[in-house]
């Protein structure tokens, strides 16, 4: 049985408290996690100034250039894990397995997470703005221009309350290492596998141990272990529904990283030749299952609507569930029991309002709602919503869902709400000036970006940097005379 | 130890608990020394108590004891008419909304305190020695519990102001900060009694309190040794395997004594097991028998207890002069395990919350 660790600062911690991680389909024990207790990680935490000490004997160049090293040893190593080893093929096929992706996206987001690591330097460059990195090592130096800044950490350690069901989000925690501060992950109860495959690909490309906690855990004993991350790292982020996300709302320490409810949006200019666009929004809705925030659930125009809908209908429609290891496989499972039946009696229930239409279930051969033995699946589902009022209008779920959603443009940045990814399809230069101010837009796109691609040198749901450095003023002499 | 001596020992315990139900139901049911509630309830029994049971098993006869009975008045319903006249407290639990359970107790508490007396070893709870108690106040059995043992082994005990229904309606809101805020006021004042001379060496404090009082003392340069606590007992299912080894290796170093309880207002105090390091930190509980039994039984039929080593839901007894309760299903579930020398009856390991109920309870309050 492949037995994993708790992290304690670079040290394995058996813990008397053990969880299981289960095949989603089989029920199968793939593994056990050792768990902690929240005491325990408050313990730890005391030592947190250590690991960004240890993290400071290396410069920010020299851990940008271990993490390109971690990299390869990430995508391509057989790297130990807790008392056995695991393949590059090991991760991509346990991931699968324990949190219902398709195997074909896991290798999709291992790559792309290698991706991150490997061109760290220019991430860190672009979310810096090109401030030297010396400076943030430093805590203040002089710009080439002659000013001088100063930037202060805001934490020793980073913690990171992680989620069981899109590992796509790592991405986002791996710059905090080469930042030098220390990292503190709670990986969700069925992926233990990215945090603890990175750890040890960064630690054997030498980036010190000291400098990584792991708490795995499952349940309650998860949720305590969260809740003590969360207390005791000055700043951390989760990932959750939008209940956590209004829960650590105007909170400093915390940044909550929610449903994105990301969308499309078609300008009056360019909208009768939506044809055009078809396969961007197909592909915004579908790729990566349409589990993740960066996932379009909802497409905008003011006319057309209907046909916009039908046509994504007849490409989604058909979709059904296919094995995991199947390289065709599009859609992930539900493996939390009764989560996607709730979800599928939410879809009906909206269906019920008259301004609503599910536009999918003519082309789809049974069903929405796919039942199994040890897990569900959901079909892909369009809707059209004739009322950008309706409660539907604005509505996300973890599977490829979208709401076609007529409404008039001028009214349309103010009823799409918060927006983590607005593609926006225009050459209205009066509407693109109204999209770059509307501040419910966090990542804008104005042109044809799918939803999905991200350019990693652009900040996410904030910048990190700002996150855990803060600017703020330093003086070594007297300003001019003024 | 050998299997014969044990086997007698648990013959023993059984008779001694036999003999001692007979006793309680002829004092319950009759009508000179009973209780009103159990003498209305007797009129809608299909047997008559006092003829038809004659042993621990018998009692599984009755139907389950429904604790939403202790809701409300009049009191006096509870008081055996053997007892009437003493002077009577009330103790309370629930109660975050809407009327609490209340149960009555004459000296129960006492009892059953001054028997764990007993379980407690003198060089880690000496005699005479003062008391902290960090747990709940107000209406509840455990304050006035703690402070009875610390009177009966000759010490003063130390209170703390902790109200778990406010705490309960902070982490309702959602409102942790301000819960955080209260329990750091809580252990302000575990910290001022510690630090003002008062010779408290004995302690009893619940595992979330326990914890954040020895990291406030770390945080300050200091110790839970170093405060002076040699003794600590603390109860709840937050006390697992994991949390003792923790305390043991981590948070209160190797010359700190520490051990589990369990119980509630109804049953009174199980002890644990002596520790011994082949048990893995594995926490198992002994109910005062025969004043209390604990069963672990099928989830399925409350009236089957399930093999030894096997999983179910707790079931509590209490037989004592001013309480009859034949069968109480608590919130917890666990593994039955199997009668030791010291204990020659079943005991329970890994309570925790009942699976089913879980959803619905706020656990971890204080």
């Amino acid at each position: 049985m492949l037995e994993i660790p708790v992290i304690r600062w670079g040290k394995e911690y058996q813990s008397m408290s053990k969880t299981d991680v289960v095949h989603f389909e089989t029920g199968e024990t793939l593994a056990q996690v050792n768990e902690a207790n929240g005491g325990l990680i408050k313990m730890d935490m005391r030592k947190a100034k250590k690991a960004r000490e240890v993290l400071r004997q290396f410069s920010i160049q020299e851990l940008v250039d271990k993490c390109a090293a971690a990299a390869e040893l990430f995508e391509h190593a057989t790297l130990p894990l807790g008392n056995g080893e695991q393949t590059p093929e090991d991760f991509c096929m346990l991931q699968s397995a324990t949190t219902g992706l398709p195997e074909h996206m896991c290798k999709f987001n291992m790559t792309k997470n290698a991706f991150v690591m490997k061109n760290m330097g220019s991430i860190l460059d672009a979310l810096t703005r090109g401030l030297p990195y010396e400076i943030l090592s430093n805590g203040y130096g002089m710009e080439d221009r002659g000013v001088m800044v100063s930037y202060q950490a805001n934490c020793d350690a980073s913690g990171w309350v992680l989620p069981s069901n899109s590992p796509g989000v790592h991405t986002l925690w791996l710059p905090v290492i080469p930042l030098q501060i220390g990292l503190v992950l709670k990986p969700g109860k069925s992926e233990p596998w990215t945090p603890y495959r990175v750890y040890e690909a960064m630690a054997q490309a030498g980036i010190p141990r000291e400098a990584f906690c792991l708490y795995p855990g499952a349940g309650d004993s998860g949720a305590e272990l969260g809740g003590a991350v969360l207390e005791c790292c000055e700043r951390s982020v989760i990932f959750g529904g939008q209940a956590t996300v209004e829960k650590y709302e105007g909170n400093p320490r915390i940044s909550a990283h929610g449903p994105g409810f990301s969308k499309i949006i078609l300008g009056d200019d360019v909208v009768d030749d939506w044809e055009k666009y078809l396969d961007l929004m197909v592909d915004s809705v579908y790729l990566n299952s349409g589990r993740s925030c960066i996932s379009a659930s909802g497409v905008w125009a003011s006319r057309h609507t209907k046909e916009i809908a039908d046509a994504m209908a007849q490409r989604l429609g058909p979709i059904a569930p296919l094995p995991m290891n199947d390289p065709h496989a599009g859609l992930a499972a539900f493996t939390m029991a009764g989560a996607a039946k709730a979800m599928n009696g939410q879809i009906d229930d909206g269906c019920d309002s008259g301004a609503v239409t599910e536009v999918t279930a003519k082309y789809r051969d049974g069903d929405r709602l796919v039942e199994r033995e040890r897990c569900d699946f959901l079909r892909p589902t369009v809707l059209h919503v004739s009322d950008p009022d309706d409660p539907m209008a604005n509505t996300e779920f973890m599977f490829p869902f979208c709401s076609v959603v007529e409404c008039p443009q001028d009214q349309m940045i103010k009823k799409i709400g918060y927006t983590l990814v607005g593609t926006c399809l225009t050459n209205d230069e009066a509407f693109k000036r109204q999209l770059l101010d509307a501040t419910n837009i966090d990542r804008l796109n104005i042109g044809e970006v799918k939803t999905l691609q991200l350019n990693w040198l652009q900040p996410h749901e904030g910048n990190i940097i700002d996150f855990l450095y803060r600017a703020r003023a330093f003086q070594n002499s007297p300003p001019p005379a003024h | 130890m050998s299997d014969n001596s044990l086997d007698q020992k648990m013959a023993a315990a059984q008779e001694r608990l036999d003999a001692h139900v007979r006793e309680s139901v002829e004092w319950h049911f009759n009508p000179e020394t009973g209780c009103d509630y159990w003498l209305e309830k007797a009129k809608t029994l299909d047997f008559d108590p006092r003829k038809d049971i004659q042993c621990f098993e018998d009692v599984k006869k009755f139907p389950l004891f429904e604790d939403e009975d202790l809701r409300g008045g009049p009191l006096d319903k509870w008081v055996p008419k053997g007892l009437a006249g003493k002077p009577t407290y009330v103790f309370e639990t629930g109660g975050t909304t809407g009327i609490p359970k209340s149960r009555v107790v004459i000296e129960d508490h006492w009892i059953d305190y001054e028997n764990f007396s007993e379980t407690l070893p003198d060089e880690h709870f000496p005699r005479g020695a003062n008391w902290l108690m960090l747990g709940p106040s107000g209406p509840r059995r455990l304050r006035l519990a703690v402070e009875h043992l610390a009177q009966h082994r000759g010490g003063i005990c130390f209170c703390v102001d902790l109200d778990p229904r406010w705490v309960v309606k902070l982490l309702k809101k959602g409102k942790t900060e301000e819960a955080k805020a209260y329990a750091a006021h809580v252990i302000d004042q575990a910290v001022t009694i510690l630090r003002a001379n008062h010779n408290v060496q004995c302690m009893f404090a619940t595992p979330k309190l326990l914890e954040a009082l020895a990291l406030r003392l770390m945080d300050d340069g200091g110790s839970i040794e170093e405060a002076g606590i040699k003794g600590i007992f603390a109860g709840g299912t937050e006390f697992t395997p994991q949390w003792y080894r923790f305390c043991k290796e981590e948070l209160l170093g190797e010359n700190v004594f520490i051990t589990p309880t369990y119980g509630n207002t109804l049953m009174g105090l199980a002890c644990g097991k002596p520790f011994d390091i082949a048990d893995e930190y594995k926490i198992t509980y002994f109910a005062p028998q025969p004043r209390a039994v604990i069963e672990v039984v099928q989830f399925d039929d409350y009236n089957k207890v399930v093999d030894v080593g096997e999983t179910g839901r707790v079931k509590l007894y209490t037989f004592t002069k001013e309480l009859f309760i034949p069968g109480f299903m608590e919130r917890d579930e666990g593994e039955r395990e199997p009668a030791i020398e010291l204990y020659p009856w079943h005991g329970i390991s890994g309570t925790r919350p009942f699976h089913e109920l879980l959803k619905t309870t706020t656990v971890g309050v204080y």
